[in-house]
C-alpha cells in the first residue's frame, strides 16, 4: 500500500553503542550530510564520530547573561538614583554603596542566563515537535529504552533506495527500513 | 618480586560499579518505569491521604492567620522573627542538596549522582515551597506582599534594592525559577521514554506533550549536553549565592549572634547538611519500598552521602566553635552575653540553653558516627541519624533566631517567645505538603534519571567490549 507516500529516509538499528559508534564513523567518512543517529543517552564522543563540532549554545546564555546583568543595573539604578533616592543608615547613592546593589544584579544575571539556555535548546534543536516522521517507524519506540538507530535523510544528494541499503546493511545495521513521511 | 599485580590487587584497586549485578539497560528502563507504570500500591494511597490531611490543615491555619492576622502567632516584642524564619530558612536549606547533587556534583564528576539526582532537585523544589509561605505570610498583609517586586506603582514608591530582604525576594525566586528549568530539561528524555512504554492512549498524549517530541536525537544530544553543562555551571554559584544571601538577613544587622562574617560559608554547609540529611531521611524508605531499585541506589550512595554528612556536619561545628572563640576573643560585652548567657546559660539567665544543647548534640556529635563504616552501612543507624541532622537544623535556625532576638540589649526588653498552635500547624502543615508533592512525584514521574545512568553502565561506552577483551577500561 501507499507507496506514493513520501520518502523520508532510511534507518538501521545497531546492537550497541559501539556498534552504533563504529557506523557513524562509516558514514561520517562515506561524507554524507542529512542523517542522524539516534539513542537513549548521548553517546561520549558521538559528535566527533559524526563530525560535528562544539555546541554554541553557550553564545546565546552569554547574551542572556549579559541582558540580565544590564536589566539589573538598569532596574536597580534607576529607581534609586534616579527616581526614588532613598538614603538608608545614612548611606548615600553613591559609587562607595554599589557592592549592596550586586546581589540583584548576579541573581538577574543567572535568571536570564537560565532561560536563555533552556530556550536556546528548544530553538536549537527545533523542539517541541510532536510529530515526526521517524515516529512512523514502529522499532523506532525502543530508542528511549535501548535502541540505537542510525537515519540516512532521503534529502542527503548521495540517498539511493539501493545503494544506501545495501552501505547499512554492510556496516552491520539490522532491519534497516525505509522510513515514510 | 613480580611486578604483574595478582587478580586480587586488581579487583581491589578496581571502582565498584555504580550500579551493581551487571544490569542492562532494559533492565533498567522497566525497573525505574514500572514505579511509575504499576497499580497504585494500597501503602500510596494510605500515606497520602494522612499527608494531605496534614497539607490541609496547614493551609487552614495559612488561611485562619491572614483572615485574622499575625496576632494570632506567639510572636511579641522583642521577638518579631520567631518560627515563621526559622521555618523558611530551615526548609530553604533543604533544598540545597538538591541542587548540590544535581550541579556541583555534575562539575566535578561525580558519577554515582545520576543514581540520586532526581529525587534530590525533586525535593528541591518541593522545599522551596514549602520555604516560600513563610516569609510570604509573615508580611502581615499578605495582599500588600506585590509591593516587594519592583514595579511602578502609583504611590511612586520602589523598594530598597539595598536590603538583604529584597536580595532575599530575588535569591529565592531566581533559585525556584533554575531549579525548575534545570530539573525539567533532565526530564525531557525519560518523559520520552515513559511516552513510548505506554500503552494509554490518555497518558501518551500527556507524557508525549511534556516530552517535546524527544527522539534521542544526537544532534539534539550535543545541544542538550551542552545546555546541561551551562545551567550546572550557573546553578552552582546561584545555590552558593542564595543560602549566602539567606544569611545577610541576619549578618547584615547589628543584633549580637547575626552580625558574624562567618554566616555565609556557616548557612551554605549547614543547607547542604540538613539537605543530604533529607534526601536520605526519603530515599531510604523509598528504596525499601520498591526493592528493584537497590542495584541503582546502593550502599555505595548511602555512604557517599553519610561522608558528605559527616563533612559538612563537622565544618558546621566548626563554625558554632567558632563564633563562641570570637565572642569570647572579641571582648564585646554584648556578644560574650549572647552565645555564653542567653545560649550557653551559664549563670541562669537564658531562656533556649535546651535548644542550643540539642542543635550542638544533633548537628555535631551524632554525625560523628559516620567516621564509621560500619554505621555508614547500616541503614537503620543511617536513618536515625539523618533523623537528628534534620532536627538539629531546625534548632539551629531556631537558637540565631530566637536567642538573639529574645535577650537583645536592654534588659527591660528581654521576653521569652512561645510559638502558638498556629505557628506548629502551619509549619507541621509544610512537611504534609512536602510529602504529598512527593508522593505525586513517585507516582508519576521516573525517580530516577534513567538517561543519566545509562551512561553509567559498561555498555553505554562505545569503547566497550563485553566479556574478555583486551581493552577493559577507557
Amino acid at each position: 500500500m501507499a507507496d506514493n507516500r513520501k520518502i523520508y529516509g532510511m534507518g538501521a538499528e545497531f546492537p550497541s553503542a559501539t556498534a552504533l559508534f563504529q557506523a557513524a564513523e562509516k558514514i561520517r567518512d562515506k561524507g554524507f550530510k542529512k542523517w542522524d543517529v539516534h539513542s537513549p543517552f548521548p553517546i561520549h564522543g558521538m559528535d566527533a564520530a559524526m563530525g560535528l563540532g562544539k555546541s554554541w549554545l553557550s553564545a546565546v546564555v552569554l547574551c542572556g547573561g549579559i541582558t540580565g546583568l544590564l536589566t539589573a543595573v538598569v532596574l536597580e539604578f534607576y529607581p534609586s538614583v534616579i527616581e526614588y533616592k532613598l538614603v538608608v543608615h545614612g548611606k548615600p547613592v553613591s559609587f562607595a554603596t554599589v557592592p549592596a546593589f550586586f546581589p540583584i544584579m548576579f541573581e538577574l544575571t543567572v535568571l536570564c542566563s537560565a532561560f536563555a539556555c533552556v530556550f536556546a535548546l528548544l530553538v536549537f534543536n527545533q523542539l517541541p515537535k510532536w510529530y515526526h516522521p521517524i515516529f512512523n517507524w514502529d522499532r523506532f519506540a525502543k530508542v528511549s529504552d535501548n535502541g540505537f538507530f542510525l537515519v540516512i535523510e532521503a534529502r542527503d544528494p548521495q540517498f539511493s533506495e539501493i545503494k544506501t541499503r545495501a552501505l547499512l546493511e554492510e556496516i552491520g545495521g539490522a532491519h534497516v527500513t525505509l522510513v515514510h513521511d | 618480586m613480580s611486578s604483574v599485580p595478582t587478580t586480587e590487587q586488581i579487583a581491589a584497586i578496581q571502582k565498584v560499579p555504580l550500579v551493581t549485578n551487571d544490569r542492562s539497560l532494559s533492565w533498567l528502563t522497566d525497573k525505574v518505569s514500572s514505579v511509575v507504570e504499576e497499580r497504585t500500591p494500597f501503602w500510596w494511597w494510605v500515606s497520602f491521604f494522612v499527608t494531605s490531611i496534614i497539607a490541609v490543615f496547614g493551609l487552614f491555619c495559612i488561611g485562619y492567620q491572614i483572615s485574622t492576622g499575625v496576632g494570632v502567632w506567639g510572636e511579641n516584642h522583642p521577638n518579631g522573627w520567631a518560627w515563621d524564619i526559622t521555618n523558611f530558612v530551615f526548609w530553604i536549606g533543604i533544598g540545597h542538596a538538591g541542587t548540590l547533587i544535581s550541579a556541583i556534583l555534575f562539575l566535578t564528576r561525580q558519577k554515582w549522582r545520576t543514581a540520586v539526582n532526581r529525587s534530590a532537585e525533586a525535593m528541591t523544589l518541593f522545599a522551596v515551597v514549602c520555604a516560600g509561605i513563610f516569609p510570604g505570610i509573615h508580611v502581615g498583609r499578605v495582599w500588600m506582599a506585590w509591593f516587594l517586586a519592583p514595579i511602578p506603582n502609583s504611590n511612586g514608591i520602589w523598594p530598597n534594592f539595598r536590603s538583604p530582604l529584597l536580595w532575599d525576594v530575588f535569591a529565592v525566586s531566581t533559585y525556584f525559577t533554575v531549579s525548575v528549568l534545570f530539573w525539567y530539561t533532565g526530564l525531557v528524555p525519560d518523559l520520552a521514554t515513559l511516552r513510548d512504554r505506554t500503552t494509554s492512549r490518555f497518558k501518551k498524549f500527556i507524557y508525549g506533550v511534556f516530552a517535546l517530541g524527544w527522539r534521542g536525537s544526537n544532534r539534539h544530544w550535543r545541544h542538550y549536553e551542552m545546555a546541561y553543562l551551562l545551567l550546572a555551571g550557573l546553578s552552582t554559584p546561584l545555590v552558593l549565592s542564595v543560602h549566602s544571601v539567606v544569611s545577610f538577613d541576619f549578618a547584615t544587622s547589628i543584633l549580637p549572634g547575626w552580625h558574624t562574617t562567618i554566616f555565609p560559608p556557616y548557612f551554605v554547609a549547614g543547607a547542604i547538611f540538613g539537605g543530604f540529611a533529607m534526601v536520605l531521611t526519603i530515599l531510604l524508605p523509598a528504596r525499601l519500598i520498591y526493592p528493584q531499585l537497590k542495584d541503582v541506589i546502593t550502599l555505595q550512595h548511602v555512604d557517599k552521602m553519610a561522608k558528605i554528612i559527616c563533612l559538612t556536619g563537622s565544618i558546621v561545628g566548626y563554625a558554632y566553635l567558632m563564633e563562641l572563640f570570637i565572642a569570647w576573643y572579641s571582648t564585646n560585652s554584648f556578644e560574650k552575653f549572647t552565645f555564653f548567657h542567653a545560649r550557653f546559660n551559664w549563670d541562669g539567665s537564658g531562656y533556649y540553653q535546651w535548644a542550643y544543647g540539642c542543635m550542638m548534640f544533633c548537628n555535631v556529635i551524632s554525625p560523628q558516627v559516620f567516621w564509621f563504616k560500619k554505621c555508614r552501612n547500616n541503614l537503620i543507624v543511617v536513618f536515625i541519624i539523618c533523623n537528628f541532622v534534620n532536627a538539629g537544623m531546625w534548632f539551629e535556625r531556631f537558637v540565631i533566631i530566637c536567642t538573639s532576638l529574645s535577650q537583645d540589649y536592654l534588659p527591660s526588653s528581654w521576653h521569652i517567645y512561645h510559638p502558638s498552635w498556629v505557628e506548629q500547624g502551619t509549619f507541621f502543615g509544610t512537611f504534609g505538603i512536602f510529602l504529598s508533592l512527593f508522593l505525586l512525584f513517585m507516582r508519576f514521574l521516573p525517580m530516577i534519571a534513567m538517561s543519566e545512568v545509562k551512561i553509567v553502565l559498561p555498555e553505554a561506552d562505545p569503547h566497550h567490549h563485553p566479556h574478555g577483551s583486551e581493552e577493559a577500561h577507557h
